[in-house]
């Protein structure tokens, strides 16, 4: 290896070191001591509470079901936005990132009076028997908004990269449109789509400000996780809060793993291709 | 319309017109529907009982008391997270050393975290029940329920938005002019300044902007850290909820249209820094060596 001349390893690398442990590492740490100091008795009494069972449910499954909205508008934006001029797609293409910049209490309350049974879109709703605030589905729509950019944002640069000389060889050969989406250009997206998904769906997994709004907050139907932690705390049930929080933690690595290894897969494709 | 990249080449997938418009109509309707029509509600909520009761909101005590605690928190925790990412970038990109992709792992945890989990960690290291919290409690510090503590769980928070921005555009870049410079007999401060920040500045510029917008409206670690004391340590976002959950829907929405003000302009800022060509690397880029391929 070529030997570096370059100064300030020792300064930029002390900073570094000095802050990502001060402010990243101590506290989860902290949080993890804490929670390992209950016991595994105790522990798993409390993170196998009915109530915390039911807070997990309702966390993934309402997830899950925000995840695959954005898989599928998430990547018709992206489409559309890359493959397609119409007027105003400039602003379109800035709007997609104002869930990132929007606060999630503003979010919140935003949604929640937009699908509240008087409100633009819950009134409309009413009339047809459904129920978005307080409802699980509340808590779905918040979670498709704030997580939305993730699959837009990183699709997007892959689709625009796109050889058009593959789409060209496709329709030579005389593969019908859908036939060379499905088989020539999906596959090609398929390991940007999977990394956005898991973005999205742990960005979901933690998401606090836009949900608890629109919730209900209803113990076993309607409450988060992250709202379950929040309520233990302010019971003084600081044990009960570690060691529900540390099941997001986990949670939260196991997605970053999961995330790491999908983009490390993900470029090694780009590169193949 | 018609002028697509494709220029007079044949039409590529998915180019026949009706299948074209139907799937923009489609996208645009969500658009409007999940994006557009949220930011309208809050003009349209805020205004509700007139100017006088939105005039009323922003200059009552507590709501500048807010939006003052936000800026002051914003103005401590975006500079040392600005100076923290450029020196994360420094280390990882000019430098190869053991450990490497860890620590770019470790950078990016907060983005995984729940806002929550990022409190309640802090309430175990600095709160009464937690590590230090005792001998701080002894000598009268207080940084829980307190400014420091929101300040802390800004930058646990933030911690990746600067160096994200940086970290794929240096690798991209490469060292070579560093070590020029270094080899004619610039110092390390005056090759950073001379040579390596005019090539980031815009995407430093970008990290900066979207790190403000985040510390401006983080909700959910600060209202774990804050306590949430009217006129004490209330931030904006958490004012909102207090306005909202005493009934004053109007004044939780008036203060409400002036975090949404920031987030258009944290926007705008964001397009007009795109154009200088920040934001290109994007993020899968934070994995080690990835930056060369994205151009």
């Amino acid at each position: 290896m070529r030997r570096n001349v370059l100064p300030g390893l020792r300064l930029s690398l002390g900073v570094t070191l000095f802050y990502v442990g001060l402010i990243v590492v101590l506290p989860l740490a902290a949080l993890v001591f804490k929670a390992a100091s209950l016991g595994p008795e105790d522990y798993w009494r409390i993170v196998s509470s009915s109530r915390a069972l039911a807070s997990y449910r309702v966390t993934v499954l309402s997830a899950l079901g925000a995840t695959v909205f954005n898989l599928f508008f998430g990547l018709a934006l992206a489409w559309v936005l890359t493959r397609y001029r119409f007027p105003g797609w400039r602003i379109v293409d800035a709007m997609v990132d104002l869930p990132f910049a929007l606060p999630t209490a503003v979010a919140g309350i935003a949604l929640t009076a937009l699908f509240t049974t008087n409100g633009w879109f819950g009134s409309i709703l009413a009339d047809l028997g459904i129920k978005v605030a307080y409802t699980p589905l509340g808590i779905m729509i918040a979670m498709c908004f704030t997580s939305l950019p993730f699959i837009v944002r990183t699709v997007q640069p892959v689709l625009e990269d796109l050889d058009p000389a593959l789409e060209e060889a496709a329709q030579s050969l005389g593969g019908s449109d859908w036939q060379i989406f499905r088989k020539v250009i999906l596959p090609l997206l398929t390991p940007a789509l999977l990394a956005g998904v898991s973005l999205s769906f742990a960005r979901s997994l933690g998401e606090f400000g836009a949900i608890i709004f629109i919730a209900g907050n209803q113990p076993m139907s309607t409450e988060i996780t992250a709202l379950l932690v929040f309520i233990r705390l302010e019971e003084y049930d600081y044990q009960a809060a570690a060691a529900i929080a540390s099941v997001l933690l986990i949670a939260a690595f196991v997605m970053l793993a999961l995330t790491n290894w999908m983009q490390s897969r993900a470029l090694r494709y780009t590169v193949r291709g | 319309m018609g002028a697509t990249r494709t220029g007079r080449k044949p039409p590529r997938v998915g180019d026949q017109p009706l299948f074209r418009r139907m799937l923009i109509g489609i996208v645009l309707v969500i658009v409007a529907l999940l994006i557009v029509a949220p930011l309208v509600v809050i003009s349209v909520e805020a205004f509700s009982k007139g100017w006088a009761v939105y005039r009323d909101t922003i200059i009552h005590p507590d709501t500048l008391h807010a939006i003052g605690l936000t800026v002051f928190a914003a103005i401590v925790a975006v500079p040392v997270n600005t100076a923290f990412g450029i020196a994360a970038a420094w280390s990882i990109t000019k430098f190869d050393f053991w450990g490497r992709r860890f620590l770019l792992v470790v950078i990016e945890i907060p983005f995984s975290v729940s806002p929550i989990v990022a409190g309640v960690a802090y309430l175990f290291v600095y709160g009464l029940q937690g590590v230090f919290g005792p001998t701080l409690d002894e000598y009268g510090v207080k940084i829980l329920f307190a400014i420091p503590g929101i300040i802390l769980a800004s930058m646990f928070v933030t911690a990746p938005f600067v160096a994200r921005e940086l970290i794929p555009l240096m690798q991209a870049q490469g060292r070579d002019l560093e070590e020029a410079a270094t080899s004619l007999g610039a110092s390390g401060w005056r090759t950073f300044f001379s040579v390596t920040l005019p090539n980031i500045k815009w995407a430093l510029l970008y990290g900066v902007v979207l790190c403000n917008a985040r510390v401006m409206g983080e909700f959910g670690a600060v209202s774990v850290v804050s306590g949430n004391i009217r006129g004490q340590t209330n931030t904006l976002p958490l004012h909102i909820e207090l306005l909202y959950h005493d009934y004053q829907a109007a004044g939780a929405f008036a203060a409400a249209s002036i975090l949404a003000l920031i987030a258009v302009f944290t926007i705008i800022a964001k397009v007009a820094l795109e154009r200088q060509g920040a934001g290109r690397v994007r993020r899968p880029a934070l994995v080690a060596n990835s930056a060369e391929k994205t151009q």
